[in-house]
């Protein structure tokens, strides 16, 4: 494979005295789609947050695209231009418009024009299968379409590298086949994907690797395939007779 | 049914016998009813007046000269509460200790005093005890500070003041017009361009050309010391300085309050989200939690607003010579109509507050969410 887009070396990070990563050891190549799981509170979700410093880690490095992430502003400018994210809990900017959510950062940060930021937004709102929609206010959506509109919001700042933590776990069941829907065309596109979801199926039909987390290490990582089927570790084994048996 | 009949008939006999009451009592104590008095001549001076007035001038003009105090007491009042408001109130979320604890310390001194205490500590305690005329705080010759109160000096338009006004305006709209095009163009295009350099080369023109045809365009009355008081100037009373400090001081503490509980209120994934989006900091905080904020801030600051106006017929206390004052005050005690004249003020006090809230609550609903499902 190429060289990986994302090197994370020794990164460690404390909340107050807790030490929620541990020696986190992590490559991901461009186009590689990685699944992240684990039982709550074991880092999954901070070690993405991380990789636009939505968390700051102590020590160790993260590199995304050959760019550190340090304290400098002007490298974290430019990862958050590269980086998407999707949130559990979608957060929308409830006062403005799904075609002005999505327009926001490509108006703001990309310096694009109006014209062309809607005429992006409308296309990619039509990718996620809601074109009709744009009008209305989050307010006024379904979890899944509000989910959907934050995907096509994230994708409107063309990114190369796409993090969903955990996208699909706010939503009725009925809803999180029309998000997976989405997240599977977009990685048939390419994308380079971070997701961090229970969702089991997905990772199976999507996942070039899965990768075990608990009490902040990573304990198993493989091949969906073999990781399912022939999990190595036992806290990994204990996981998923969890989360598979009912 | 029958209780509410009874509750009511009682109710109305305890009018009438209220009305019939006062009546007989004023009739016994031989006092006029009606508004008639409004027109008497007053014969007492105030001490800050708006507008034109004399010990000559009618009752009517009192009430305006207090209706007028009010205002401008509570208008101003309420602008340096809120700026000084929102300042503190960012600041009470401030990530930098000293700002954090400064703005703390101030909220918890000035919402804890009562206010009239601090409008008598300002008054008494700090203006009052200014040195007096003949040794008053000069600052360069000009501003004067004694136990009289603060002399600026007085701004004089000449003529020629008519052409710089028409320079300014000629600026203000060039400003507004190329910042509106520059945006459009922006929108339009992408193409982002300063608009500094045009706006300061028209504003240069126009005041050069306003220079050449008018010359100077005022002069200034400086005060200065004539026998035991200061001449020319514009003097600015104590009780005004003192009423005014004291409003806005204890006002913007409870607006810093509101402001802080109004940026926390929106949710931590709101700016994650602006961050993620890679919006920086400020652009965040403008366009996506501010307004936000927003529709948590304004109902308790309309509150606020009608409490600093109402607030200020703490005045009486200072004898600043505000509506309560004057008017049912001095006026009242020299009428002897008490109902007329609460009847007039309390009114006043009412529709001040009834047309506040009608703007803010305008203000509220044109900027509420639409389709949020708590």
């Amino acid at each position: 494979m190429s060289d990986p887009v994302i090197r994370i070396n020794k990164m460690n990070k404390w909340f107050g005295n807790f030490h929620v990563l541990r020696d986190i050891d992590l490559n991901v190549a461009a186009g590689e789609k990685t699944v992240i799981c684990g039982p709550s509170g074991s880092g999954k979700s901070t070690l993405i947050r991380c990789i636009n410093r939505l968390e700051a880690h102590q020590e160790g490095e993260i590199e995304v695209e050959g760019v550190t992430l340090d304290g400098s502003l002007k490298n974290l400018e430019e990862i958050r231009s590269n980086v998407g994210m999707v949130f559990q809990q979608f957060n929308l900017f409830p006062h403005m418009t799904v075609l002005e959510n999505c327009t926001l950062s490509p108006i703001w940060v990309q310096q694009k024009s109006q014209a062309e930021a809607e005429t992006l937004a409308r296309e990619l709102l039509e990718r996620v299968r809601i074109p009709d929609q744009a009008d209305k206010y989050p307010g006024q959506l379904s979890g899944g379409q509000q989910q959907r509109v934050a995907i096509a919001r994230a994708l409107c700042m063309n990114p190369r590298i796409m993090l969903f933590d955990e996208p699909t776990s706010a939503l009725d069941p009925e809803m999180i086949k029309e998000v997976l829907d989405v997240m599977v065309e977009l990685a048939n596109e390419g994308m380079t994907m971070l997701c961090v979801t229970h969702e089991m199926g997905f990772a199976r039909q999507v996942a070039d690797r899965v990768i075990f987390m608990d009490e902040g290490e990573i304990v198993e990582e493989n091949a969906p395939e073999a990781f399912f089927s022939n999990p190595e570790n036992e806290r990994t084994q204990l996981f998923l007779s969890q989360v598979l048996t009912h | 049914m029958l209780l509410q009949a009874l509750v009511l008939g009682a109710l109305v006999l305890a009018m009438v016998w209220l009305v019939a009451n006062v009546q007989s009592n004023l009739e016994r104590q031989n006092i006029n009813s009606g508004f008639g008095f409004l027109s008497e001549r007053a014969g007492f001076g105030i001490n800050q007046t708006l507008i034109e007035y004399s010990e000559d001038s009618s009752f009517a003009r009192v009430l305006t000269v207090g209706l007028l105090n009010t205002l401008l007491v509570s208008v101003l009042g309420i602008g340096l509460a809120t700026v000084l408001g929102f300042v503190l109130g960012v600041a009470r979320l401030s990530s930098n200790w000293l700002v954090n604890k400064t703005a703390m310390v101030y909220v918890e001194i000035f919402r804890n005093v009562p206010l009239l205490l601090q409008i008598m500590f300002w008054y008494f305690g700090v203006l009052r005890n200014l040195p007096s005329p003949r040794k008053a705080v000069s600052l360069g010759d000009a501003v004067f500070l004694s136990n009289r109160g603060i002399v600026v000096p007085a701004l004089e338009m000449t003529a020629a003041a008519w052409w710089y006004g028409a320079a300014l305006a000629v600026s203000t709209t060039a400003y507004f017009w190329l910042r509106r095009r520059a945006r459009l163009l922006r929108l339009a295009d992408g193409t982002a361009q300063s608009i500094w350099r045009p706006v300061s080369m028209i504003a240069m023109a126009s005041l050069a050309f306003a220079a050449l045809l008018g010359g100077v365009p005022f002069s200034f009355d400086i005060p200065a010391l004539k026998g035991f008081n200061f001449r020319g100037g514009i003097t600015v009373i104590p009780e005004f300085v003192a009423l005014l400090l004291a409003l806005s001081l204890y006002t913007a503490a409870f607006i810093a309050e509101i402001v802080r509980a109004g940026i926390q209120s929106v949710s931590k994934g709101q700016r994650e989200a602006a961050a993620a989006l890679g919006l920086p900091d400020n652009t965040a905080l403008r366009l996506v939690v501010i307004p936000q904020a927003l529709r948590v801030i304004i109902p308790p600051l309309t509150s606020q607003y009608l409490n600093l106006t109402k607030n200020s017929s703490l005045a009486v206390a200072i004898a600043y010579p505000d509506i309560v004052s004057v008017f049912a005050g001095t006026t009242l005690t020299q009428v002897g109509q008490a109902v007329e004249i609460i009847f007039i003020t309390m009114m006043i006090y009412l529709t001040l507050s009834l047309l506040t809230s009608f703007a803010m609550n305008r203000y509220n609903a044109r900027i509420a969410l639409v389709g949020q499902k708590s």
